[in-house]
């Protein structure tokens, strides 16, 4: 067994409420509470739970972002939130994420192929750029020519195209989709969920998949992890967790989503 | 109860509806599926009478019997709330946060119905019972912010309720919430409708909602009804090549397997996107994703036609098998 390309070990993470009162003290909001996975080159581990379940929090520390208050996040052996800011930087072209909403996440002002090359000059790399931005235009099924183009001139699915385009141009090896085809429509979220599992064949990505769509997770993952105010209920390969759920928050989760076990 | 007849929606020469016919029942359960683009918010918003003011509209629009095709603005109002009410997808926003909420569903009995303040309130109470907001005395007193995202829904759907009306009209009332609180809302709006005998068109993108909360079905594309029947059989055995490739995009509860060589099964996906409305094909508007496309397809509009086991198929394949 090799090494994993992420190990996360025991996160927790807690949030300070605003006070209540003058003489008490703040409440505290556990986000996440000790949870551990590991991820392997190739593998997709997804993350499902309702908002408020503490997934995006996870995304946010696997992606340092945050830093947990317990626990580590080691990507290829090295300790995320130990690591001197200068590393990090460098380290970050092999980790990348897609969010949600990809109108949101693309500046409407600039044509593309800026926003696709953004990481890039993020660390550093220069000249290349505009090849770079038409090559992962291609990797997800655009044409090199629309990196002239702005995101208005986009359908959604194309949009979500564009941020994988944007997550991809530095070559990672991780990518963290936090609900990245939530927002589309069944045959665009089809395509999309294609589109990863071919660059994942292709690039040997690993990728932790966010989602609170049940049907989703269970097409595209190889393990599964359920999350409910916090806390981790269970895990284990998909095929497992969706055929044979042992607790009972998940299978509510599956009645939920027509999918009963 | 409810009427269209050939009945289009158009913006200049573009039409975002296009010769709708259907029949709503008192009591009737109508879902209305189809993706971004596909008309069923315009649909719903033409049922509301609030469809936009430089819309061209065609065709024949008949409530109880009324024409209200060309309705005047002054005409729906005595129509909305009492005869048709509507809710929608993000309850945070159709709620006025500086509003009570008790206060903003008492509103509508006072203008439509001139109830006092106190029988207003008696039944605000009751709806919120019925509706199944757990404490409501409280709850009347409370602001928005001050509830979950599914009891905003439950205090939108008294809303809608406040003046008895006999067709509720939801548009994507689930897509905001967690998928347990989906499901409740979803069986909430199903018992009131039984309980009510009123009607409900129940808009969504959810197949699985669909299922579960509706008699009968529309499925729309482009702006046209492509396939309609009971939910039962167009869901079962749909006959339409869209309805076909939609329900095959979406992901099942199999799991991810992989074959010998570690490959992921693809999930099946209807080629190309939606173009936008002014570049839809003049004849069928699935013509050119279609996997069974026929020569005139893109150019002739396809007729309606009766497939069977209750449903009906606007597709030139089946125009020759009409039983």
């Amino acid at each position: 067994m090799t090494a994993p390309l992420l190990d996360a070990r025991g996160l927790t993470r807690r949030y300070r409420l605003p006070r209540t009162a003058l003489l008490r003290p703040a409440p505290v909001l556990t986000a996440v509470e000790s949870t551990s996975f590991t991820i392997h080159a190739g593998e997709t581990l997804g993350v499902v739970g309702e908002s408020g379940s503490g997934k995006s929090t996870l995304a946010r520390m696997v992606m340092a972002f945050e830093a947990p208050d317990e626990g580590e996040v080691l990507f290829q052996g090295q300790n995320l939130h130990t690591l001197p800011a200068s590393d990090l930087r460098k380290l970050r072209q092999q980790f990348q994420m897609v969010f949600q909403d990809p109108f949101g996440s693309l500046n409407p002002r600039r044509p593309v192929g800026w926003s696709i090359t953004e990481p890039l000059r993020a660390i550093g790399a220069d000249g290349t750029t505009q090849h770079r931005a038409a090559e992962a235009l291609e990797q997800v099924g655009l044409h090199a020519r629309d990196a002239t183009k702005y995101p208005h001139e986009f359908s959604g699915g194309q949009r979500q195209r564009i941020a994988i385009a944007r997550a991809i141009v530095t070559r990672p090896a991780l990518l963290v989709a936090d609900e990245a085809v939530s927002a589309l429509d069944v045959s665009v979220q089809a395509q999309i969920l294609n589109l990863l599992m071919d660059l994942q064949d292709d690039l040997g990505l690993g990728i932790l998949f966010i989602s609170h769509d049940l049907a989703v997770v269970s097409a595209v993952c190889d393990h599964v992890l359920v999350m409910q105010h916090g806390n981790p209920l269970e895990s284990g390969p998909s095929e497992r967790i969706l055929r044979t759920p042992a607790h009972p928050y998940t299978q509510s989760l599956l009645k939920a989503a027509g999918m009963t076990p | 109860m409810l009427e269209l007849h050939n009945y289009s929606v158009s913006f200049g020469p573009v039409a975002a509806l296009r010769g709708t016919t259907l029949t709503i029942k008192p009591g009737d359960r109508l879902g209305v599926v189809g993706e971004s683009g596909s008309g069923k918010t315009m649909l719903a918003l033409s049922l509301m009478g609030m469809a936009p003011d430089n819309a061209h509209l065609d065709g024949l629009l008949r409530v109880d019997g009324q024409d209200m095709t060309h309705a005047t603005e002054k005409q729906w109002q005595q129509i909305r709330a009492r005869r048709v009410a509507m809710i929608f997808q993000e309850p945070m926003a159709a709620l006025n946060p500086l509003r009570r909420v008790g206060d903003t569903v008492m509103e509508p009995m006072r203008v439509h119905e001139g109830l006092s303040h106190d029988q207003a309130r008696a039944r605000a109470l009751a709806l919120f019972e019925e509706v199944g907001i757990p404490d409501p005395t409280a709850r009347l007193r409370q602001f928005p912010h001050q509830l979950s995202g599914g009891q905003r829904q439950r205090v939108l759907i008294a809303l809608a309720l406040a003046c008895n009306p006999s067709l509720l009209i939801a548009d994507e009332p689930t897509t905001a919430l967690d998928a347990n609180v989906a499901l409740r809302i979803t069986d909430l709006l199903v018992r009131l409708s039984v309980e009510r005998g009123m009607a409900l068109v129940f808009i969504t993108h959810d197949l699985a909602a669909v299922a579960r909360a509706t008699e009968d079905i529309v499925v729309m594309y482009g702006g046209d009804m492509v396939e309609h029947g009971t939910t039962t059989h167009v869901l079962a055995a749909p006959a339409h090549p869209y309805t076909k490739g939609l329900l095959a995009a979406r992901p099942d509860a199999v799991g991810s397997t992989r074959d010998a060589n570690g490959k992921r099964h693809r999930l099946p996906t209807i080629p190309g996107t939606v173009p936008p409305l002014m570049a839809l094909p003049l004849g069928c508007r699935f013509a050119g994703r279609c996997p069974v496309e026929v020569s005139h397809c893109a150019t002739r509009k396809p007729a309606v036609t009766h497939t069977g086991l209750g449903r009906h198929s606007a597709c030139h394949l089946h125009e020759g098998d009409a039983p």
